[in-house]
């Protein structure tokens, strides 16, 4: 019969072995597998891997939603200001997914520069905000709706 | 004048709670002279402190029936129209009202620990009490000082805010009293622990006093989980159940501690063992519910940056939040060496499973804390991440699954000392269930899916090892508590199931459907028979209307599209059918085209309320050990000072 303190020593170096190695398993994968998040100037300049899954955040340009002939594909241009990226969705947008409104798009870039999503996250009401839009909010929607004014006066 | 009435009695509940602390410091460093009479003192003092911060509550919940627009938390949060439920679950949906229902709970928990407890020693009450008033004192400055549920507002507005139209939902109403029930359940288990440290008798008469909050606290936690994750499922419309959102992981981690701490308490309670390791638990349960709480109520998931522009509550909560953790583990650490060794026990045998359950789950907890705060981490550092399914499923499933292995083999090992041969028989009949289960799916869904497929085995295999303690025995005479075992490693199983089922098996459809147009999903004929306007209390409403056949059998669903009046929102509602032996026909309605079709979104989901169920199935077992331990209270008393390595019949 084995003596107690080794019994448990043996217990207790068993736990830390196996609390270390989740620690270090999630470290690494959380390297992997966070997705990022960029605006479509990063998305433009950073020449982001096909496939990769990332989020792409901005504001839903003006006249851009187009719905396919099949009645459920969302074609749209997403934009910061400063580049646009064009987003291709299937299936029901969410509430208050309108032009001039900041989205978030959970998906990945295909091999043609267009960005599939699988997921799109807009506002939920009036007071919510998708915590990634938090910094580009104010210029994007000011660029929008400036060009929204130009787009009047012609 | 009530919203006055209110306030003083939450000043005078803190000051009572500050007096608890001191009364308890004083009554343990004096010995009998002057101590006696602070210890007489204690009891009362925390039974007026729940009576008055209850009437406070109470006080609250007036004002927001009768819509007292003079009160500034009232008129943000609440509107003259809402429906009467609504006005009373308002008063805590918000952040005031929610931290006084909070503290309401945890003084009222701590009246009753002082109204019935009896078996622990006078001086580990008063110690226990002491920390729970110390606990408290820090809830009540934060309220007091940094969200005032009473502030009046001048001038009187004419009419109400309004309250979030996806918060206005009868499950929703009661889901966060919910997990504070549970929240609170292990702050006390942790005033326990506490005190038991503090007058170093952590043993089983400890385990036994913690116990029942514990496993009242593990319930309440297990249903607030079942509850939002149905909740989401139906209400977002996005068909999923579980998003790893930080808000759900806030829930999450205080549940694995509070497993972890409800099997070792077990072990402690019946066995003498484990004593450090339950203590740590306790600390643990309790650090995750406050790091649970901070993450919900310091506005830091909105982003760190809302964070730190106003920072007064957030900063308030973490400090709270480091003082008690920090406090609690410095205790232990100081104290650690103090907790004598426990009963001892062989490598095979029950105590080794339930110690090596409590490490994969702590192993999981670190897993989906590490997953929680690291984009926070990322965020202050300057760079943008979400860290979602492709992290969580993966790296939580390779504990997940070892877990449920020794899940299914603890319960058929004997206390203290067993050897695999004696359970090899009971070890194989299960192992064939899920050698089935996996003959089936090579068969019949080859192309299920690794985790789905791996699920579905190991379901198999732990629902056929859940019964094992009921085998061979007379069943009348079996105690409450082994029946609750039972049905929660079933309910384990059950849930899994669900999941696994639903997530290699869910057939979607998403159409733009002309009326009177049908569609195919999964053996189910869909037909958009019309769509027309409704109204509601402070909503109006486009709703589908729609007829799914399968066999002979008809159904109508009304999925509806939502525009609340005031705060102005658009929601939609998904309409869902249920097939006991089947599976869920879940049906959205989108936006119409130009061309007049409208989008709709059908899912077949196949056992996806087997998810819920199984939930319902643990916090039911969970229930019923609660009744067993306490009728078991009350058929025998147990004296204060129970000896070391007593043993509980009820266990074995």
């Amino acid at each position: 019969m084995m003596k107690a303190k080794h019994q448990r020593l043996i217990l207790i170096m068993g736990a830390v072995i196996i609390l270390v190695a989740a620690s270090l398993l999630a470290i690494y994968a959380l390297r992997n597998q966070a997705s990022y998040f960029y605006t479509p100037s990063e998305l433009t300049e950073k020449n982001v891997e096909v496939d990769r899954a990332i989020r792409l955040g901005g504001m839903v340009q003006l006249d851009s939603i187009k719905t396919a002939n099949d009645g459920i594909t969302v074609n749209f241009l997403v934009g910061d200001g400063e580049a646009i990226v064009p987003v291709s969705y299937r299936g029901i947008t969410p509430d208050l997914f309108v032009e001039g409104s900041g989205v978030v798009a959970e998906g990945r870039l295909n091999a043609d520069g267009v960005f599939v999503a699988d997921n799109l996250l807009a506002k939920h009401d009036e007071n919510y905000m998708p915590r990634e839009l938090d910094g580009i909010d104010k210029t994007a929607i000011e660029n929008s709706t400036s060009k929204s004014s130009m787009r009047g006066g012609q | 004048m009530i919203a006055e009435i209110g306030l003083a009695f939450l000043w005078l509940a803190g000051a009572l709670a500050i007096g608890q602390l001191f009364m308890g410091v004083l009554a343990l460093r004096n010995g009998d002279g002057q101590g006696a009479a602070y210890a007489s003192a204690i009891r009362p003092t925390a039974i007026l402190q729940g009576l008055l911060v209850s009437l406070s509550f109470i006080c609250l919940i007036w004002l927001f029936m009768v819509t007292d627009l003079s009160v500034k938390l009232v008129a943000t949060h609440s509107h003259s129209l809402k429906p009467m439920l609504y006005k009373f679950a308002g008063s805590w949906g918000n952040h005031e009202g929610s931290m006084l229902l909070w503290v309401s709970i945890m003084a009222a928990s701590g009246a009753l620990v002082a109204l019935l407890e009896k078996r622990i020693s006078e001086r580990m009450m008063i110690a226990t009490l002491a920390g729970q008033a110390f606990v408290s004192i820090g809830f009540y400055a934060f309220i007091l000082l940094s969200s005032n549920p009473f502030e009046r507002l001048s001038p009187v507005p004419l009419e109400g805010n309004g309250l979030n139209p996806l918060l206005q939902d009868p499950g929703l109403s009661f889901h966060p009293p919910t997990l504070y029930f549970g929240y609170v359940g292990l702050s006390i288990a942790f005033s326990f622990a506490v005190g038991a440290l503090i007058t170093r008798e952590v043993g089983p008469a400890f385990a036994r006093a913690m116990r029942p909050w514990v496993l009242g606290a593990w319930i309440f936690l297990t249903l607030g989980i079942t509850a939002g994750s149905y909740w989401a499922y139906y209400e977002l419309g996005w068909g999923g159940w579980w998003f790893w959102d930080p808000v759900e992981n806030a829930s999450l981690m205080p549940w694995l501690a509070a497993t972890a701490l409800l099997h070792s308490v077990t072990v402690l309670a019946s066995r003498g063992a484990l004593k450090a390791w339950t203590v740590m638990l306790a600390v643990v349960a309790f650090s995750m519910s406050m790091v649970g709480t901070f993450l919900v109520r310091s506005g830091i998931l909105t982003s760190v940056h809302a964070f730190a522009v106003d920072p007064e509550r957030g900063t308030f909560i973490l400090i709270l939040l480091a003082v008690y953790i920090g406090g609690a583990m410095a205790l232990f650490g100081l104290r650690a060496n103090t907790v004598t060794e426990g009963a001892k026990f062989q490598i095979v045998s029950r105590e080794t499973a339930l110690v090596a359950n409590n490490v994969l789950l702590m192993a999981l907890l670190a897993i989906v804390l590490m997953g929680t705060l690291y984009p926070l981490v990322t965020e202050a550092m300057g760079e943008q991440v979400s860290v979602g399914p492709p992290y969580f499923n993966p790296v939580s499933a390779i504990f997940f699954v070892p877990m449920l292995i020794v899940m299914a083999v603890g319960p058929m090992l004997r206390w203290r000392k067993d050897s695999l041969q004696r359970v090899t028989t009971a070890m194989a009949i299960s192992a064939m269930a899920a050698a089935l289960a996996l003959l089936a799916l090579v068969i019949f869904a080859p192309d299920a899916g690794l985790l789905p497929s791996i699920g579905l085995v190991l379901a198999a295999g732990l629902a056929i090892a859940s019964l094992y303690p009921l085998w061979k025995r007379n069943l009348r005479r079996t105690p409450l508590p082994t029946y609750g075992m039972v049905l929660a490693h079933l309910g384990v199983a059950v849930s899994l199931a669900g999941m696994a089922t639903e997530s290699a098996f869910t057939t979607e459809r998403l159409v733009a459907s002309q009326v009177g147009e049908s569609h195919e999903v999964a053996g189910w004929t869909v037909t958009l028979e019309g769509i027309e306007p409704v109204a509601g209390p402070n909503w109006t409403a486009l709703a589908a209307r729609i007829s799914a056949k399968s066999g002979g059998q008809v159904v109508m669903l009304e999925p509806q599209s939502r525009n609340f009046v005031k705060p102005f929102t658009n929601t939609s509602e998904a309409a869902l059918h249920t097939q006991w032996f089947g599976g869920q026909l879940y049906a959205v309605l989108g936006e119409q085209a130009a061309d007049g079709r409208w989008q709709l979104r059908l899912w077949w989901k196949p056992f996806v309320h087997f998810i819920w169920l199984g939930g319902l199935l643990i916090g039911f077992g969970g229930l019923l050990s609660l009744i067993g331990r306490l009728v078991q209270v009350r058929r025998r008393p147990v004296k204060a000072e129970a000896g070391q390595g007593s043993t509980d019949p009820a266990m074995a």
